[in-house]
């Protein structure tokens, strides 16, 4: 299998996307002449030409809405949003347009649109640039968010929020283009709403996406040094949550830590929470612990903002804590 | 920019295809006249729950606007909504059923008075975020332009959306691309309670179209058929061309901003009303086909005993339309049933 970064296996789902259906397009800032402000749609521009990789004036609430309209008459928009920060001004379009247009039009008109970029933290780019949005557009009904933690699910779900039907806010990892993984060289797709377990293990479980799907792995290598198994699971995609996937490996484990790279107030951990003390009460040994980002706008000295991000040693210890390990 | 004289002495129509027009133009209006009366009253009654922002008064707009259009093109709307929707083809029926709530609305009762949506004649809803729907607009404009269609993409929107972020972007996107799209802002003076001159830094939102290198006009929005004519430039310039229009319409409501507001409220006066009543577009057309011939007292008796009926038809009609049924709540919320969140968020919650 090819070893590919998660930039290029989302530049081949893009690529393979636009090639299979013609009503695929990608609008956004710096996407078509420039290759992508973070070179995801390097290439295409040269392959499928200005009218369907099509660059955009600084404009995140105008294209976001072009895209809706195009959506309700037939297109398949991929909006990028040069980072999901900006995307806030244009939150309008996705939560009181894109999300509500199948309802508020009794089911007469869909909005197949995927809306993409990089979001979680990144590296010393301080408040307005650094964070974490999963939970807002989660909350809503209409919209499902997809958040690949691999190079292979980033290509496999892309290509499936490409073909749904449905608006999907799908998160890219700001800090992950670079990683490498193995990344099939056929056609396939990811389902959305299937979590992965990434690694098995019988002694507690850690529910990760995105950025933390690495950081729990690292942890879950630390732990082994310890003899302690930890099984992570990935939710891919946080909206609709894998409730099987979440419940049978909780139920495996007894314990669970949740990592989010999001604040923690009102975060995806609490709703994953909801739902274990809900259907899994009984099979807790331990009170669920969450490892999120500090509760602080991100800052820019390099220490504090480390202090600010989840890493894997937080991991390791909330781990050890469900466990009451060394107590 | 051109402003569209008000054509006092409009030569004589004298063809039976333009009475014919004319005919069909003052029932249109008659109807929604009519309609939103109704709708007024089913309010005050509690028939109609949240808001409802009628129309009367700017009639000619959607009346003549929409005479212009071709079955195939698009309509993008705000949450005044009800006369451009009566105007596009909607039944008083599936409108009247839609304000009622009932499952036989033209959005099954889920969208009420602001959103009234219908596919099949490419009616993309009423919006109710002031502005949020004109880059909608604009996008279907652009599928036109992707396909290689020649179709239009017709945006309503009143003159406060002109000042926020949404219509700037929209035209500005509309424009360099070349877009099939036309803005129509009816400018009924008031956003809510608020002046144009209170809010805006031009009197004539026309102007608004020069910022973006776009053909616009200021139009009279009383008289239906200047209305139109102004509207068929727009559209070659859309079809033929495939550039936008921006056409400011001067119009004005005679009720409040919504049904929660009196008629002349605190920021106008009674006698400002009554002014402008003075040139209403029923009676503008009306008296125009009096003068042609091709209308008397009998004629307009007849017409108005046979709108009449056709609303309290479509009053009835909803009134004794059924509710949507309760698992309606859950439908239409993703494209498959599976899509939600339903199981995992409020699994025995209740």
């Amino acid at each position: 299998m090819a070893i590919t970064t998660y930039r290029d296996a989302l530049n081949q789902a893009l690529r393979e996307e636009l090639t299979r259906d013609d009503r695929v397009f990608l609008m956004g800032e710096e996407v078509a002449e420039y290759d992508g402000a973070y070179k995801v749609s390097r290439g295409l521009l040269k392959e499928f030409g200005p009218k369907r990789i099509v660059d955009t004036p600084i404009a995140e609430l105008g294209f976001a809405g072009i895209g809706v309209g195009a959506a309700m008459v037939g297109l398949r928009p991929v909006i990028e949003m040069m980072t999901w920060n900006f995307a806030l001004l244009a939150i309008d379009q996705i939560v009181n347009a894109a999300a509500k247009i199948r309802y508020m039009s009794g089911g007469q008109f869909g909005c197949p649109i995927v809306f993409r970029g990089p979001g979680g933290s990144a590296l010393q780019l301080a408040a307005q640039h650094s964070q974490a949005f999963e939970s807002w557009y989660a909350h809503v009904p209409g919209l499902k968010v997809v958040m690949p933690g691999t190079p292979a699910d980033a290509k496999g779900l892309l290509k499936s929020a490409i073909r749904d039907d449905d608006p999907i806010v799908f998160i890219e990892g700001e800090m992950l283009y670079n990683i490498k993984g193995e990344v099939p060289e056929e056609d396939y797709i990811i389902p959305i709403g299937k979590a992965e377990i990434k690694r098995e293990g019988g002694d507690v479980t850690i529910i990760c996406h995105s950025k933390t799907v690495g950081l729990a792995l690292k942890a879950a290598d630390e732990l082994a040094g310890e003899d302690i198994a930890a099984e992570v699971v990935d939710l891919r995609t946080v909206r609709p949550l894998d409730r099987e996937a979440i419940l049978s490996s909780v139920a495996k484990t007894n314990r669970c830590v949740i990592a989010e790279e999001g604040w923690p107030f009102a975060g995806v951990g609490a709703q994953v929470v909801d739902l274990i003390q809900r259907e899994a009460f009984d099979a807790l040994d331990a009170p669920i612990l969450r490892v999120t980002g500090a509760d602080v706008p991100m800052p820019y000295n390099r220490q504090l903002e480390k202090a600010a991000k989840v890493d894997a040693a937080r991991i390791v210890t909330a781990a050890k804590k469900v466990l009451y390990h060394g107590d | 920019m051109a402003t569209t004289a008000v054509p006092n002495n409009r030569k004589k129509e004298t063809s039976p295809e333009t009475a014919e027009l004319h005919r069909r133009y003052l029932r249109q209006m008659l109807v929604i006249r009519r309609f939103e009366e109704k709708a007024g009253e089913a309010y005050s009654l509690g028939k109609i729950g949240g808001f409802c922002h009628l129309y009367i008064g700017q009639e000619a707009v959607a009346v003549g606007a929409i005479a212009a259009l071709r079955p195939d093109d698009y309509i993008t709307t705000a949450y005044r909504d009800h006369g451009q929707a009566l105007a596009r083809g909607m039944t008083s029926r599936a409108v009247m059923a839609e304000l009622f709530g009932k499952a036989a609305g033209c959005s099954k009762g889920k969208g009420g008075s602001m959103h009234l949506f219908d596919a099949s004649l490419g009616f993309l809803g009423g919006h109710g975020i002031v502005g949020s729907h004109i880059p909608l607009a604009a996008g279907a404009a652009f599928a036109i332009k992707y396909r290689g269609g020649d179709q239009v993409s017709l945006c309503f929107f009143g003159e406060a959306a002109a000042n926020i972020g949404a219509f700037h972007e929209a035209l500005n996107m509309a424009s360099l691309w070349d877009l099939p799209a036309i803005f129509i802002c009816e400018n009924n003076g008031y956003g809510m309670g608020t002046s144009v001159s209170r809010a805006s830094a031009v009197a004539n939102l026309s102007e608004r179209g020069t910022a973006y290198d776009m053909p616009a006009e200021t139009v009279d929005g009383q008289d239906v058929l200047v209305m139109r004519e102004a509207m068929e430039r727009a559209v070659v310039r859309a079809r033929k061309e495939s550039h936008p229009t921006l056409l400011e319409v001067r119009t004005y409501r005679y009720v409040g901003h919504s049904m929660s507001d009196a008629a002349h409220g605190t920021y106008r006066t009674k006698d400002e009303v009554e002014e402008y009543r003075r040139r209403d577009p029923i009676s503008v057309l009306a008296d125009r086909m009096r003068r042609d011939g091709h209308l008397d007292d009998a004629g307009m008796d007849a017409l108005e005993a046979d709108v009449r009926e056709e609303v309290e038809d479509a009053y009835r009609f909803a009134e004794e339309a059924p509710d949507p049924e309760p698992d309606q709540l859950y439908t239409d919320v993703y494209a498959s049933e599976g899509g939600g969140q339903r199981a995992e968020e409020e699994t025995e919650n209740a």
